[in-house]
């Protein structure tokens, strides 16, 4: 995979993820184009549609639109699967979630997702399992850690 | 707001990103936003140290406003400072920052790798996993050389937790794609393979696109992974709904690791071994058993995980193409999901059965569809749906079901969707040509398509009708009844006037007979569109009256009077002011003889590929059209007598013979015989010596010759010479040297060197980018070549740069300066080199002629030997057979003679063997030699310091079984490393 947007059915940009090494500016170009061709599209239309040299997997979830963009090997089901995936674990973890959990806790979404997708490709598809992760982590939250390495770190504490 | 209960909720966060949805305007947004970051920029600069949580949560708010769209020029440093922050909430906003805020500020990126190399010795997991994640989505070049060589040890160590190891597989896998060269396998490789085993199966998914990835680079070294993917498939597949726990996904068991163990059998073929293969077979047919099992739960990400396996296996199916049964079962499958109801499963299945098309096995089966396949072209709602369907039209289409095909896409045109028009034409024009049977049809089907979508008409599918309109002379007339119907009607597009100016002009004639369509008829048809049209096509139209003139007497008056009209012959217009200009005086004082002459009918365009399948190539961008295709279309387009270059420039007219000559003219299509008698001998044309594909035994003594010498002037007396460099230069660099070392020849630059012993012109290269054409032509000892080089990409080559070298002591044998080139060859175009060249003295080696442009980013470099050889110097010379054998005993000394006795490469027909002893630049002697099946020549070559006569006879065994075919080659020459050099060169041509 090489990028993933979320956004709203106005256009706003919710979270976005690139796999693949672009400019700023690029970037933002990609997003304009896609976002303005996704919401073009009437609900019925199929979940797929060639852009470029990729091909694009989206989903409308509620007011957000999951779209992703592949390359031509890859496979298109299981991408809208990925997404869906993706959707269920950010309810498991907010308990129904909605576009506002994702605005206001717009770093927790990153985290499950890293968790979820690395480098583009699905490292850990057990909901179980992903969600253990960052629960984990969520428990570490305060807990102050007396590291052995320490030390060494507090040459950059300013 | 919404409750955070989990995590740690940052308030002044909430509060600030509130406050940002509370914004009425995007201006009031800015304002928020430029007033929060001055608050931010002063806590970072104050002088009251902040604590972690304030760091963290400024952070978080930089990286808000920049997810916002906001560019952001601080706060990297504070973010790095949380790295190390030991709380690990701190820590994972820091690493958040960096991973979507990266730039490549060397030093931060130090500070940044320090940080992470420390939590990868950390040994606790959770940080390891942090740091892991930061650097697989950065993935910069300064982090693959920090760590490229730690994350493999960290993947297969036997205590390294697994979910430390699935995020090292993806890791390595991002460095591996960014900096190939850095991440080296090498002594883990099997360790790797061997995580296909792993008992977690997260760390098999993980692990398993590590290894595609790499299998795709390294297929040899990873080949273990295909029987150990092929089991691990065959458990996942025999597994009940439920054993795999939480990997089955809607009673699919483990969807995305079987979609990518299908995936990873791809980079294969099929296994070797009888028993992996059995096994894998039986998975694939359990597969498409279970497709037609009914589901086990309606929801439809059950269907889609499970139809992704199906697909997926289908793919390999594909990738396979051996097995008959399972091709047909696919094709069967795909064709019940051609009418689902869901439109995801009618769109994969019609993309999928593009690739079935292809092959032997199931293209029937593909093409019983072709109902189902045109409905859904009509009737589906969705572009996206009917631009696959028409793909898949394109690609079952062959000879049996062209017309109906063809006749589809017509009638879909007319109300296809803008942005697939141009495409569907190309396509159309493809098919039309490539199949078809009888080419009345061929120019209905193209006149059809400039009426229904003539905006949509590019130039390359006009050219092309007219091509092979003027190379066919079976349907010119029907073409000028046809294109004449087609301007009655009252508005019609002006592509069609085009088509129907140049045809007219050309066949008109052919029609003129009926009073209905009688030459003025004609005329006036065409001039009462003529006001409507652009410049190019009324500068056409003016050459078609011209032609007229000649075709018709009758004419004249009427014709020259337009062109006598102020609007005409005063129009601002500079080119068509010139032509009205010409065209009247020309047909004033021109005799009605030089009149036939000039404007006579346009010779046939050469052979060449259709330029429509590199259009569509270009449109679909690279990948879109199998290169197999192109091959295809090259061959096919061998049935038709087309040319790919443009016949409505204005030089088109008379090109034969009228002025401008331009030898860029007949670019490639070299590969044929050239037209035959392009052009009457008396036009004192240049252009017709140099292009004709007569060799140096062609006429040499001529009216024309003084011309021709003066063109070819010797290089080193060049005082008018376009040469850059002066006479004597012979050790200057030849212009614009590349840093780089010329590459050595290709392998085969000695085999593409033996195809032009006996020719002068055809293709010297060809390769996926790069088409070299050469013609060339000699005369005593001089040399003139011009190279072709054509792109065959969509992308233009920059930095194009071709130099000559003679090593050796050739630089003291052969003069050769070449013309400066284009350093930018477009995509699809071609440019045109001229190359002049001296012979001194005899030669043995080939000039070696080095290429070097930039594709992409890759700096392309090879080296050819350029086609010269001695005999390229010959003059034929005649003589007597009592003349021949007393000169043949004359040089009987040992050295002076070259013999060889060598196994016929190719059937022994007199014919052939004449054409290349002619070629070859010799006087062919008939009746010379005694016995009637061995051929005798003779010639002198030409060199600036000497002359060597050369004898060469040859004596085929003709009686011989085929296959025991011999030729015996001898060569007689006053100078004895001639006689060896021609004897190796021809000793490979028959």
């Amino acid at each position: 995979m090489q990028f993933m947007l979320l956004f709203s059915r106005q256009g706003k940009l919710r979270l976005q993820k690139w796999y693949v090494p672009l400019s700023d500016k690029e970037k933002k170009k990609i997003t304009r184009e896609l976002v303005q061709t996704v919401l073009a599209r009437k609900p019925k239309m199929c979940s797929f549609l060639e852009w470029r040299d990729l091909k694009i997997v989206y989903k409308r979830y509620a007011s957000l639109y999951f779209c992703c963009a592949i390359e031509d090997q890859d496979n298109e089901l299981i991408t809208l699967e990925i997404i869906h995936r993706y959707v269920e674990l950010l309810d498991k973890y907010f308990g129904s979630v909605c576009e506002l959990d994702i605005i206001f806790n717009f770093e927790k979404a990153y985290f499950i997702l890293d968790e979820f997708l690395l480098g583009g490709e699905a490292q850990e598809t057990s909901k179980k399992n992903v969600l253990k992760a960052i629960e984990q982590a969520d428990l570490l939250q305060e807990v102050n850690y007396s590291l052995s390495l320490s030390l060494p770190h507090a040459v950059f504490m300013v | 707001m919404p409750a955070v209960s989990k995590g740690d909720g940052m308030r002044g966060l909430a509060v600030f990103i509130s406050d940002i949805r509370n914004c009425k305007s995007k201006e009031a947004e800015i304002k928020r936003i430029n007033k929060e970051l001055a608050n931010i920029r002063s806590k970072f600069k104050g002088d009251k140290a902040l604590d972690g949580y304030s760091k963290k949560k400024y952070v978080c708010k930089l990286l808000f406003i920049f997810l916002l769209g906001h560019d952001i020029d601080f706060g990297h440093m504070e973010a790095v400072n949380l790295l190390s922050s030991n709380k690990y909430t701190e820590k994972q906003i820091g690493y958040l920052f960096i991973s979507v805020l990266v730039n490549s500020n060397s030093e931060l990126i130090r500070l940044i790798n320090n940080a992470i190399k420390n939590d990868l010795s950390s040994r606790n997991p959770t940080f390891m996993c942090l740091a892991l994640h930061c650097i697989a989505n950065v993935g910069s070049r300064e982090m693959a050389e920090a760590f490229a060589g730690e994350i493999p040890r960290i993947l297969v160590a036997g205590d390294t937790m697994d979910s430390v190891k699935q995020s090292a597989a993806l890791c390595l896998l991002r460095l591996y794609r960014t900096s190939p060269d850095l991440v080296l396998m090498g002594e883990w490789t099997s360790r790797v393979v061997h995580l296909l085993n792993d008992q977690h199966m997260g760390v098999v998914t993980a692990a398993i696109s590590l290894i595609t990835c790499l299998s795709q680079k390294n297929p040899e070294e990873f080949k273990t992974c295909v029987s150990l993917a092929v089991s691990r498939l065959s458990r996942i597949v025999s597994s009940a709904s439920t054993d795999l726990q939480d990997y089955t996904y809607y009673f699919v068991p483990a969807p995305w690791l079987s979609c990518k163990l299908l995936r990873l059998l791809q980079c294969y073929p099929p296994p070797e071994d009888g028993a992996v293969k059995g096994r894998l077979v039986e998975c694939l047919e359990t597969i498409l058993n279970k497709a037609q099992e009914p589901p086990k739960s309606k929801k439809v990400q059950h269907s889609n995980a499970k139809n992704a396996i199906l697909f997926e296996a289908i793919a390999l199916i594909i990738h396979y193409d051996s097995e008959p049964n399972l091709l047909v079962r696919a094709c069967n499958q795909l064709g019940q999901f051609l009418q689902h109801r869901e439109t995801n499963l009618r769109y994969l299945a019609l993309e999928s059965m593009c690739t079935l098309a292809s092959s032997e096995f199931s293209h029937e089966a593909v093409k019983t569809h072709i109902e189902t396949v045109i409905n859904a072209l009509k009737t589906e709602r969705d572009v996206s749906v009917r631009q696959r369907a028409a793909d898949l039209l394109y690609a079952m289409c062959d000879r049996s079901n062209a017309k109906q095909i063809v006749a589809e896409m017509l009638s879909y045109l007319e109300t296809a969707d803008y942005s697939i028009r141009e495409e569907m034409v190309l396509k159309v024009a493809i098919l039309a040509e490539k199949y078809a049977v009888d080419y009345s049809w061929y120019v209905d089907t193209i006149l059809n398509l400039i009426r229904i979508a003539g905006d949509y008409v590019s130039e390359e599918v006009w050219y092309r009708v007219i091509q092979i309109v003027i190379n066919r002379d079976d349907v010119q007339g029907y073409a000028a009844k046809t294109v004449f119907e087609a301007l009655q009607a009252p508005a019609c597009h002006e592509n069609m006037v085009k088509v129907g100016g140049y045809i007219l002009g050309e066949f008109g004639n052919l029609i003129a007979g009926d009073p209905r369509s009688s030459p003025l008829v004609q005329f006036n048809l065409l001039h009462s569109k003529f006001h409507l049209c652009s410049v190019p096509t009324r500068a056409l139209l003016l050459s078609a009256y011209i032609k007229f003139i000649n075709l018709f007497p009758e004419t004249k008056p009427t014709i020259q009077e337009v062109l006598r009209c102020d609007s005409q012959i005063r129009n601002s217009d500079v080119e068509l002011q010139q032509r009205a200009v010409e065209y009247l005086k020309l047909s004033s004082i021109a005799s009605t003889d030089v009149l036939a002459t000039v404007l006579e009918e346009m010779p046939p365009f050469p052979e060449r590929e259709s330029s429509i399948l590199a259009k569509l190539k270009k449109k679909k961008g690279p990948g879109a059209v199998s290169g197999n295709e192109l091959e295809e279309g090259k061959r096919e387009g061998g049935e038709l007598n087309g040319a790919g270059e443009r016949p409505g420039d204005s030089s088109a007219i008379g090109a034969s013979n009228a002025s401008t000559p331009s030898p860029s003219a007949d670019l490639l299509g070299l590969r044929s015989a050239a037209p035959v008698s392009a052009a009457p001998p008396s036009a004192g044309s240049l252009l017709v010596d140099v292009f004709s594909e007569a060799g140096p035994a062609a006429p040499a003594a001529g009216a024309n010759d003084d011309g021709f010498l003066r063109d070819l002037e010797p290089p080193t007396e060049s005082s008018d010479s376009l040469l850059a460099e002066g006479p004597g230069d012979s050790d200057s660099a030849p212009p614009s040297v590349v840093s780089e070392d010329p590459a050595p020849p290709l392998p085969e630059s000695d085999e593409l060197l033996n195809k032009f012993v006996c020719k002068n012109n055809g293709v010297l290269f060809e390769n996926q980018l790069l088409q070299i054409g050469v013609k060339s032509e000699y005369r005593q000892n001089l040399g003139r070549m011009y190279l072709f080089y054509g792109n065959k990409t969509s992308v233009q080559f920059v930095n194009f740069t071709t130099t000559v070298s003679c090593p050796g002591e050739l630089q003291s044998q052969l003069n050769v300066q070449l013309k400066p080139v284009d350093p930018l060859v477009e995509g699809g175009a071609q440019v045109q080199q001229v190359i002049n060249i001296e012979c001194l003295t005899v030669f043995s080696d080939a000039p070696l002629l080095n290429i070097k442009f930039r594709y992409g980013g890759a700096l392309q470099n090879l080296t050819l030997k350029l086609p010269v050889a001695i005999n390229k110097f010959f003059q034929p010379t005649e003589m007597s057979s009592h003349d021949f054998f007393q000169r043949w005993k004359q040089l009987s000394q040992p050295q002076q003679e070259a013999q060889k006795i060598f196994k016929a490469n190719h059937a022994m027909d007199t014919e052939v063997l004449k054409a290349k002893l002619l070629g070859l630049g010799t006087a062919l002697l008939e009746k010379v030699d005694p016995n009637p099946d061995n051929f005798v020549c003779a010639g002198v070559i030409q060199t600036k310091a000497q002359q060597v006569g050369c004898l060469l006879r040859l004596e085929p065994n003709a009686q011989a079984q085929p296959g025991e075919q011999m030729y015996r080659l001898t060569l007689r020459s006053s100078k004895d490393t001639v006689a060896k050099r021609l004897c190796e060169l021809l000793a490979e041509q028959f």
